[in-house]
């Protein structure tokens, strides 16, 4: 370990990981400039003309997927807790079947833009999708704070900047940046920023996976042993499950928890589903879903060792007292690897990643509320597609601008974590939903009703008062709270889980059960007959718009 | 599509049912796009079972089996890691699985209950619901 690595202002040279960074932006700036339309059109704003192909799709839901918890957050939680944040990455891979075998070409069959549009298909228009929406921006949110948090360690770390007020100057930049994105190249732009983002990701990770390897001559069970030397007494219990989560049958109730949110998650969050809006068939959808498991599942495998590699090499003791914590165990290695260079590119890469992943967060809730909330709910639907484009901007901006502050709040969380949570939220709120109306005819406006506000209402209320916001014990050390409120003499906290999965996911499908076979209503037979041979066999689905 | 005239096969004026041949309707209560409807959730019902039941074992596994996944295979190599990428396989193979059944059997069949609808809507004169096409 060298010694200098404890200190931010030494790790690499602020100016190079600028000057990489600005490239990137560069580039991709003049990438969505070219590629944009003028007068975009609902069509061209939120699903990109649907002209992408199912592998250009693919490689961005990877984009989307690998988000700044997937690369700094897991390889971070590998390298602290071993086998336990290798977790992660299973739950977040499996998932994609749920997307696959049961949610995608369904969605791409029925719905125009939105998740709602599904949702909405068969029941009571209005309120449904005025639950969706809300719990469209809710989760979304969630997501987007888990990205913005993730920026801020990364400036810390990266730019050497250690005031408060200096990096939230950082985020705020980040922020402006995502906005034009977004506002100039609407879902065609950013979709280009996710392929060009995900391409470098994943080489930049594998670039780093064959250094790592090569200092151990490609032995597996060496590098292992090595990241557990490095440990010291805690070491040997990398290897095995329980790390982070086996101390209590508390903590183990509170992985399981973990687990189904992850797992069940995926297949309900908004800002993946709008992806597959983006091809011009089902069946390119299904192509996007495999592309986009083969890359997100190779570079889990990356992450590994990553995150065994950055145990190994730099330490877990220099990373949990690093700027950032567990989030700068990958930039950390790949200074001990490659140093200041590499570092550069890897920070740029990170700061990509989490613009990336912002512009196309943004780009959803602002859909989900222009075509949703604006259009549907407080117009009727009178709205024209240029008069919805028109509001989805405005709210871009008013999204950009809560993702600033938010990032600047949220500075200094893990943000696998955090995004945890939002898995959680989607799985109860979204999920049922979307599987019933999808496969169960019966399936109702109050069951729909029920099940997202309930799923919401009981998620967002077991987090507040989870040990997440308040009262974990102090840290000896510090003497703060590893809680979001980190004075641990503010407790108030009677849910004993952090991730509130195993709860509120069946709580929510229970109420989506009970809400639809205690109302008699149900979707006329002309709807219902619609919405299913739709779903299946894609007739009368929207079209791509005309070819370049 | 431009097709003029209906396909080879003239549908009935009216279905069993007494729906207009092409409707949504109509489709929806065919035989065909009931075997359709079977022959899908005959594959993904069980396929995710299979693979949730799988991922709930590994879970529960990693929770409450601890020394069985601390078992040694080969040198720091255990039991947990080894379970744990089989699910890396595992995933990618149903992937592969799906994606080969689905555009073998199941797009074909799917592209032709489609086109009965969509040649009901060039001719939205011969039902009373416009083959429901919006």
């Amino acid at each position: 370990m060298r010694p200098t690595l404890l200190a931010a202002e030494d790790l690499g040279e602020p100016a190079v990981n600028i000057l990489i960074f600005a490239g990137f932006v560069v580039v991709t700036l003049v990438i969505v400039l070219r590629v944009s339309r003028r007068r975009a059109g609902a069509s061209e704003f939120y699903a990109g003309g649907r002209n992408f192909t199912g592998p250009q799709n693919g490689v961005a839901l990877a984009g989307d997927y690998l988000s700044a918890a997937s690369f700094l957050g897991i390889a971070g939680a590998v390298a602290l807790y071993g086998y336990d944040g290798f977790l992660y990455s299973i739950g977040f891979l499996v998932a994609w079947l749920v997307a696959l075998l049961l949610v995608a070409e369904l969605l791409r069959n029925t719905g125009r833009f939105t998740m709602a549009d599904v949702l909405s298909f068969r029941l009571a228009q209005r309120p449904v999708r005025a639950a969706a929406g809300l719990s469209t921006l809710i989760v979304t949110l969630f997501y987007l704070l888990a990205q913005m948090a993730g920026a801020g360690g990364l400036v810390a770390l990266l730019l050497g900047v250690d005031t408060k007020a200096g990096q939230g100057l950082v985020i705020a930049i980040v922020g402006v940046l995502m906005l034009a994105y977004v506002l100039v190249g609407g879902m065609r732009g950013t979709t280009w920023v996710q392929i060009i983002k995900a391409g470098l990701l994943i080489v930049g990770a594998a670039v780093m996976v064959v250094w790592v390897l090569s200092k151990y001559s490609f032995n597996i069970s060496d590098l292992l042993g090595a990241s557990v030397d490095k440990a010291g007494a805690k070491g040997s219990k990398l290897l095995d499950p329980g790390a982070q989560y086996g101390k209590s049958s508390l903590t183990k109730l509170d992985f399981l928890s973990l687990g189904l949110a992850l797992v069940l998650g995926t297949a309900g969050l908004p800002h993946v589903l709008m992806r597959f809006y983006t091809v011009p068939s089902a069946k390119e959808a299904r192509r996007s879903v495999v592309w986009a498991i083969w890359l997100i599942g190779i570079f889990y495998l990356f992450t590994l060792v990553l995150g065994f590699g950055a145990g190994a090499l730099v330490g877990p003791k220099a990373i949990a007292s690093a700027p950032g914590k567990a989030n700068s165990a990958a930039p950390l290695l790949a200074y001990e690897l490659g140093g200041t260079v590499l570092l550069g590119v890897i920070a740029a890469v990170a700061f990509a990643t989490i613009l990336a992943v912002v512009a196309g967060l943004t780009i959803t809730a602002s859909a989900s509320f222009a075509h949703d909330v604006y259009n549907n709910v407080i117009k009727h639907g009178q709205v024209t597609g240029e008069g919805e484009v028109r509001v989805a901007r405005v709210t871009a901006v008013v999204i950009g601008v809560i993702a600033i502050f938010g990032g600047i709040l949220a500075n200094g969380q893990n943000v696998a974590f955090l995004v945890a949570l939002a898995f959680a939220i989607a799985a109860s709120a979204n999920l049922p939903t979307i599987l019933f109306s999808l496969f169960w005819r019966r399936f109702n406006t109050r069951g729909a009703l029920w099940s997202i506000y309930g799923g919401l209402t009981s998620c967002l209320v077991l987090i507040i008062f989870s040990p997440v916001v308040s009262g974990k014990p102090a840290d000896p050390v510090t003497g703060k709270s590893a809680s979001m409120i980190t004075d641990p003499s503010v407790d108030f906290h009677w849910f004993g889980l952090d991730n509130p999965g195993i709860v509120t996911i069946p709580l929510s499908f229970l109420l989506a059960i009970v809400g639809t076979l205690s109302s008699r209503g149900s979707s006329t037979p002309e709807k219902a007959a619609e919405m299913e041979v739709r779903s299946l066999t894609g007739a009368g689905a929207e079209q791509a718009s005309a070819a370049h | 599509m431009t097709t003029s005239r209906r396909g080879p096969d003239p549908l009935p004026a009216t279905s069993e049912a007494g729906h207009p041949p092409g409707s949504y309707l109509e489709v929806a209560d065919s035989p065909e796009f009931e075997a359709l409807r079977r022959t899908f959730r005959r594959f993904v019902f069980p396929m995710s079972a299979l693979f949730l039941a799988w991922y709930l074992l590994y879970v529960l596994l990693s929770n409450y089996a601890k020394d069985f996944m601390s078992t040694e295979v080969f040198g720091n190599v255990h039991l947990g890691l080894i379970i744990g990428l089989l699910q890396f396989v595992s995933t990618f193979a149903i992937t592969t699985v799906y994606a080969r059944w689905a555009d073998r059997r199941f797009d074909p069949a799917a592209a032709e209950l489609a086109r009965r609808v969509h040649l009901e809507a060039i001719h939205p004169a011969d039902g009373p619901l416009g083959g429901g096409l919006r």
